[in-house]
């Protein structure tokens, strides 16, 4: 406690009592006597008619309660009920003492927060947050100070870690992936490592977590208060103009696969809440996530887009010829390609389906010079079938400039993939290289 | 009354240099201070328009679009994914630049006043960003004598708004009587870029393009159309001989520092009180050209 606090506090009680975590205080100036008109009391005691000198003495004598009343009261004046939540939630206020946190926030006791707090460095109460460990420490006089990083770093020495304090340096942090690529989805569990905010004000955490995971606070505290609003895809489908007009046409078994293939803990660490429709559930997992998603994302939206597009098209009937481990190799490298694990097939690991050489292989070998399988035209009369080049695809709608014009046109017609997350899968040991 | 700006942008899923200038000028209006704070809210990225307003812990919000014209966006999209309440874009009252502002609620959030202003790319004081724009790509503080100018539009024939705002500042450049010739050119209309040169008899033009961020059209299509370079990746130099005239391509006029200038000008004439923010961000951004390089390759 430093005077200021005392200050305020003195101020606060001669306007009104104060009655927060623990500590009761009141003035009461119609005792009629200035000597024995203020009262303190916390869950070590209570002091009765004390003069204005006794009451600040008692005041010094449990530092701990007046610091936490001025962090919470005044320091954090004007902050939305969701932030002073968040905050709340990091040091587990609703749940322990202002003596237990204050010593689990000095790292002098078992951190209580939501993991322990081993091999963290400060000590303090952890709290995981998508990809996210916060650790909340005391700073001088009861002022929190909140520490940031990736929690696969949660061991790594600080010495070892791109260490920022302006929170805004988040943005530029958090913006590609470990292998460099762009993440147009701030909660693809892509959140790549090697950085550390330290001693983060109150103010500056809230900023940086605006930065990483935007609104997640918000919305985490609308959905722990009961009033999380839920727009299901049928209401989001409807409400898309220009471009985005046609995805109402996506049948229920559409959504399905979008919310199975897009919206799994795997590609974005949100815990999918909407549906296809109110009462109507998707069977797809939503996930685990901490912070709810409340509504489809413009990602889903943009590949709702190009799926409503493909999804128009007819069946029909080709004939190819392979060989089983063919059709099993073609198999795997779906299935490598949608797990995102392309790159961790070695390059000499010709027993994997999506190993380069493999595929190389299969080409050369099942492929003509148009790219068709089999050498079967896609349309039955083309002979010369023009393989469309997804990237130009991409270029020709994607509008990355500001698209301030009326034509309701904007992205390009489908959204690239969520990025893969960044499970580090484990190379299998069936290396049969002959090494020299 | 504390008061919020929240700046609007399109933001992209594949270009990571798309929503760069919102928050380099969310930067520059958070260091001159003004706002209690400065949030910025994507269409394509997050926190997204449907969300933004919920991160946002003023009475008062400012929402400025960061577009350069009226239209698609600015009518339709942003007041439907705030959830204004009662937006009818007759309240504009707009003949295609005049849109100021107008106050509303918005269901996403109780008890705020949301104060929805016209695109920055049709304020009037735009024309000085895209003069200061040629001042930082030529290091001259004082281009104009013996130059031409070109204001570079997207252009489309379905929204004649986006050529209103291109030929609006245009004038109003030519007006100034600063450059030896202005013109207004497009990419998907007459007058065209690709005949830059045809259009001006100054030998050394600087090209303008009225878009918010750098990306695909500015960075590849433009500088390819004018024959800067045959292949954008291979970058462009600045300026640029073709057909015997020297083009100083200046990029996108929204990642000038001064545009920062533009969506105060929009939140005060909404009411935003801001002290001396305005002079400090002119104050701020008036660069010598020193990190005024344009860069050819966009990356993929």
């Amino acid at each position: 406690m430093n005077d200021r606090q005392f200050e305020a506090l003195h101020e606060a009680v001669r306007a009104e009592p104060v009655e927060f975590d623990g500590l009761h205080a009141a003035y009461d100036p119609d005792s009629g006597d200035e000597e024995s008109a203020y009262r303190l009391a916390t869950p070590d005691g209570e002091w009765a008619d004390l003069s204005e000198s006794e009451f600040r003495e008692r005041a010094e004598s449990n530092p701990w309660y007046v610091s936490n009343w001025y962090f919470w009261e005044r320091h954090l004046d004007g902050r939305s009920p969701a932030r002073r939540a968040f905050l709340r939630r990091l040091e587990a206020a609703d749940h322990h003492t202002v003596e237990e946190r204050y010593e689990a926030l000095s790292g002098g006791a078992e951190a209580v927060g939501e993991s322990d707090a081993t091999g963290a460095e400060p000590a303090g109460m952890v709290t995981e947050w998508g990809q996210l460990r916060i650790v909340a420490t005391l700073g001088a006089d009861g002022t929190r100070l909140y520490h940031l990083r990736h929690h696969a770093d949660a061991d790594a020495p600080l010495t070892d870690l791109d260490v920022h304090t302006d929170p805004l340096d988040a943005r530029r942090l958090t913006k590609f992936d470990d292998r460099g690529r762009y993440r147009p989805l701030k909660t693809a569990p892509s959140l790549p490592t090697g950085w550390a905010f330290t001693d983060l004000r109150a103010g500056d955490l809230l900023s940086a977590m605006d930065a990483i995971y935007p609104a997640t606070v918000e919305n985490w505290y609308r959905e722990e208060a009961g009033d999380l609003d839920v727009t299901h895809w049928s209401e989001t489908a409807e409400r898309q103009t220009g471009i985005y007009g046609i995805i109402d046409e996506l049948d229920r078994e559409g959504v399905e696969w979008i919310a199975e293939s897009c919206c799994v803990d795997s590609q974005c660490l949100k815990r999918r809440e909407w549906q296809f429709a109110e009462g109507d559930e998707l069977s797809a997992d939503g996930g685990t996530g901490v912070f709810p998603c409340r509504e489809p994302c413009s990602l889903v939206v943009a590949a709702a887009r190009k799926w409503t597009t493909l999804e128009r098209e007819e069946e029909r009937e080709y004939t190819f010829h392979l060989t089983p481990s063919e059709k099993e190799q073609i198999e795997e490298i779906v299935d490598s390609v949608a797990e995102g694990e392309v790159d961790d097939i070695r390059e000499a690991d010709v027993y994997e389906g999506a190993n380069r050489y493999r595929a190389r292989f299969l080409r050369a070998k099942r492929m003509d010079d148009h790219g068709n399988l089999g050498g079967v035209p896609t349309e039955p009369d083309d002979h010369e079938e023009h393989h469309e080049d997804e990237h130009a695809d991409h270029e020709d709608d994607e509008d990355d400039h500001d698209a301030g014009d009326d034509h309701g046109e904007d992205d390009h017609d489908a959204g690239d993939d969520h990025d893969e997350g960044d499970d580090a899968h484990e190379t299998h040991d069936a290396d049969a290289s002959d090494d020299q | 009354m504390s008061q919020a700006l929240v700046i609007v942008a399109h933001g992209s899923h594949l270009n990571p240099d798309s929503s760069a200038p919102t928050h380099d000028h969310a930067d520059t209006i958070r260091a001159v201070g003004g706002f209690d704070e400065v949030q910025t809210g994507f269409w394509k990225e997050e926190p997204s328009l449907r969300e933004v307003l919920r991160t946002v812990e003023s009475d008062e919000v400012f929402v400025v679009p960061l577009f350069v014209s009226e239209g698609y966006f600015t009518e339709q999209v942003i007041p439907r994914e705030l959830r204004l309440d009662g937006w009818d874009v007759s309240d504009w009252d707009s003949d295609g630049l005049s849109a100021d502002h107008v106050t509303l609620t918005a269901t996403d959030v109780d008890g705020k006043r949301v104060h929805y202003c016209g695109p920055v790319g049709t304020h009037e004081s735009m024309t000085d960003v895209i003069v200061r724009r040629a001042e930082t790509i030529t290091e001259d503080p004082e281009v104009g004598e013996g130059f031409g100018l070109a204001v570079v539009g997207h252009g489309t024939e379905r929204n004649e708004n986006s050529a209103k705002a291109i030929y609006y500042h245009a004038d109003r450049i030519a007006e100034m009587d600063r450059f030896e010739e202005v013109q207004a050119l497009f990419m998907d209309e007459e007058p065209e870029v690709d005949d830059v040169t045809d259009y001006f008899e100054s030998e050394d033009v600087v090209v303008v393009p009225l878009f918010i961020a750098d990306g695909f059209h500015t960075q590849e299509d433009i500088p390819e159309d004018m024959g800067l370079t045959d292949d954008y990746r291979t970058g462009y130099d600045v300026p640029a001989e073709v057909d015997g005239h020297r083009i100083w391509y200046a990029g996108a006029v929204g990642t000038e520092g001064l545009m920062a200038d533009v969506i105060l000008e929009r939140a005060v004439e909404a009411g935003a009180d801001v002290g001396d923010a305005v002079e400090r961000v002119r104050e701020r951004t008036r660069r010598t050209g020193t990190d005024a390089g344009a860069s050819g390759a966009a990356g993929d």
